[in-house]
């Protein structure tokens, strides 16, 4: 089908039009992360930074409470990222390999949870949590995240699972590996993108978490990046504006890779069997 | 042979339990055990502290809740910014994911540009936004400025009457990708054939679209938009760094009223009341929403 020269030029116009409403905030903070304080207060900011300076990044890398912050998540999401993994690689072993209704269960519960509001949730568990004296610890998040994030975990993994042919491990099996050596030199090697990917998604998810965070962890000193970030919002004077936009950009550093990472998968199309009714 | 393949089937039940547990067992515990509990206090007047008596007070909660005029101004805001959201985000997302499944120049580019804001932190959204519509050092008001049409210039998030409005772009801009890939996978799975044949008997692009494309991808469309209604009637980080319910209260959601009568008063009862009551009503609205897409599918 041939479309006319009038509606491929409307087609590019409304293109340009997303473009632009999705591009430009991001934009305008990277500007505002190179403006010195002076521009800031400027009655007509410019897209362009006069005198563009790096003070702001530097500023945010050495502001005592954002490095602090940023520590803090790295741990919290490093630990939610292996915990995830141990834990959902057995299960998501058995959920691919042999019939169970729980998958179905699991599954189930994945879609119903989705339903509740996280208050009901958090309220619950900060009680739990602080019978156990976890409350304010990052172990207690870490354990939070890793629940939260391992149905989705377990689901991915088991798709890697999957994907790898029975008859490879059957095979290794008639040559005399024991099950541990199968799982070791046949399963584990081809799972490993799988496990990257679900690491990965696993790290990302604690380190954007702004809701738990805020409620389960009280001293400033453990806060993560987000809530920090948050907090600084309420008390930012506009000279602030610029570490702040710094700061942003940093954190966002980690997710932008992993979506970098799965860009091509997400969009081209290879999600259309996963969705069709 | 045998001995290994039957040894194998006797111990796969518990080979399979013992590996399911490790992740079982956590989901238990810190969120079906917890869930419930939550329900429950949602009929109790629990309260903040580590020795206060906790009693079960049935549907009181409720009947306060019914009385309180927060509680309807944050039900009202709720609803307005979940639909608002959820129909912005649906109507440009499917607008996009039209365009992406042309055959353009810059595709890629555009594909890859769509998934932005999927990739930023709710937190940093919220900041950057605020950065956007910052009434000094804002983008739009300059923008306006620079277009002539300066009387328009405005402190956005803090005037009474453009807050909500304000904080809903932000939500549509931040859901925009997940919709708008969930759709252009569903466009892809439309086949060609069908395309092709109501070209060849003389249909427009019009016609072609509701006739061969709206229907094909109405399960795709009904599923992406309750899960939509449902993210954004749940919403938290985004408004909470925006606006935290100001001005006025006129931007308060019910999460961010929850999140202040369990956190800041202590009510922990009186919130989860409310939590159970949100769930009730979303469950009412999709069971709505679902019955009537099916007839309309039926019909």
């Amino acid at each position: 089908m041939k479309a006319s020269r009038t509606t491929k030029a409307l087609q590019y116009g409304a293109l340009a039009v997303y473009m632009v409403f999705l591009g430009f905030p991001l934009v305008w903070m990277l500007s505002t992360s190179f403006k010195p304080p002076r521009e800031m207060v400027e009655i007509h900011p410019t897209l362009v930074p006069h005198n563009p300076t790096l003070d702001n990044y530097v500023e945010a890398f050495t502001e005592q409470e954002l490095g602090r912050a940023a520590l803090n998540s790295l741990q919290v999401s490093l630990a939610t990222a292996v915990l995830t993994v141990l834990v959902a690689l057995p299960a998501a072993y058995a959920l691919a390999r042999f019939k169970t209704r729980l998958g179905t269960v699991a599954l189930g519960w994945v879609l119903l949870s989705q339903l509740f509001p996280f208050v009901l949730l958090v309220i619950p568990l900060f009680l739990i949590l602080r019978q156990v004296d976890l409350v304010n610890t990052h172990a207690g998040l870490v354990l939070v995240y890793v629940v939260w994030a391992l149905p989705f975990a377990l689901w991915m993994l088991q798709g890697f699972v999957r994907n790898i042919p029975r008859e490879l491990e059957e095979a290794a099996a008639v040559d005399g590996a024991t099950r541990l050596q199968t799982l070791r030199r046949v399963v584990a090697p081809l799972l490993a993108p799988g496990v990257v990917a679900t690491s990965l998604f696993a790290f990302i998810s604690a380190w954007n978490e702004f809701f738990f965070a805020l409620v389960l962890l009280k001293s400033p000193d453990l806060a993560t990046l987000p809530v920090t970030l948050a907090r600084f919002v309420g008390v930012e004077g506009i000279a602030r504006l610029g570490p702040l936009a710094a700061g942003s950009l940093l954190a966002t550093i980690p997710s932008l890779l992993f979506f970098a990472f799965l860009q091509r998968r997400l969009t081209s199309g290879s999600l259309a069997g996963a969705v069709k009714g | 042979m045998t001995t290994f393949a039957e040894a194998r089937r006797r111990s796969d039940r518990t080979t399979v339990y013992l590996l399911l547990l490790p992740a079982l067992l956590p989901v238990l515990v810190l969120s079906v055990v917890p869930l419930l509990r939550g329900i429950y206090l949602g009929f109790t007047d629990a309260r903040a502290g580590r020795d206060v008596d906790t009693s079960f007070t049935g549907i009181e909660n409720y009947r306060e809740l019914a009385g309180d005029d927060l509680f309807w101004s944050a039900f009202r805001i709720g609803l307005v910014w979940a639909f608002g959201v959820t129909i912005l985000q649906f109507v440009l997302a499917l607008g996009l994911a039209l365009l992406l499944d042309q055959p353009l120049r810059g595709r890629g580019f555009a594909r890859v540009m769509a998934l932005v804001p999927w990739a930023m932190p709710p937190v940093i959204v919220g900041i950057m936004w605020r950065l956007v519509y910052h009434p000094d050092a804002g983008l739009l008001n300059e923008v306006l400025y620079r277009t002539g049409a300066e009387g328009l210039r405005h402190n956005w998030l803090g005037d009474f009457n453009t807050a909500l409005p304000a904080v809903i772009l932000v939500g549509v801009w931040a859901g925009m990708p997940q919709t708008t890939i969930v759709l252009l996978a569903g466009l892809q799975g439309v086949p060609r054939e069908l395309h092709e044949a109501a070209a060849v008997d003389g249909a427009s692009a019009w016609q072609r679209f509701r006739s061969v494309t709206i229907p094909n991808l109405m399960p795709v469309i009904i599923a992406i938009t309750s899960l939509d209604f449902i993210w954004n009637f749940n919403s938290f980080g985004l408004v909470y760094v925006l606006t935290a319910g100001g001005p006025g209260g006129r931007t308060m959601l019910p999460m961010l009223f929850a999140y202040e009568e369990a956190f800041r008063y202590g009510n922990y009862g009186y919130a989860a009341a409310l939590g159970n009551v949100m769930v009730v009503i979303i469950v009412a609205l999709l069971a709505l929403y679902l019955r009537r897409r099916l007839r309309e599918a039926n019909a």
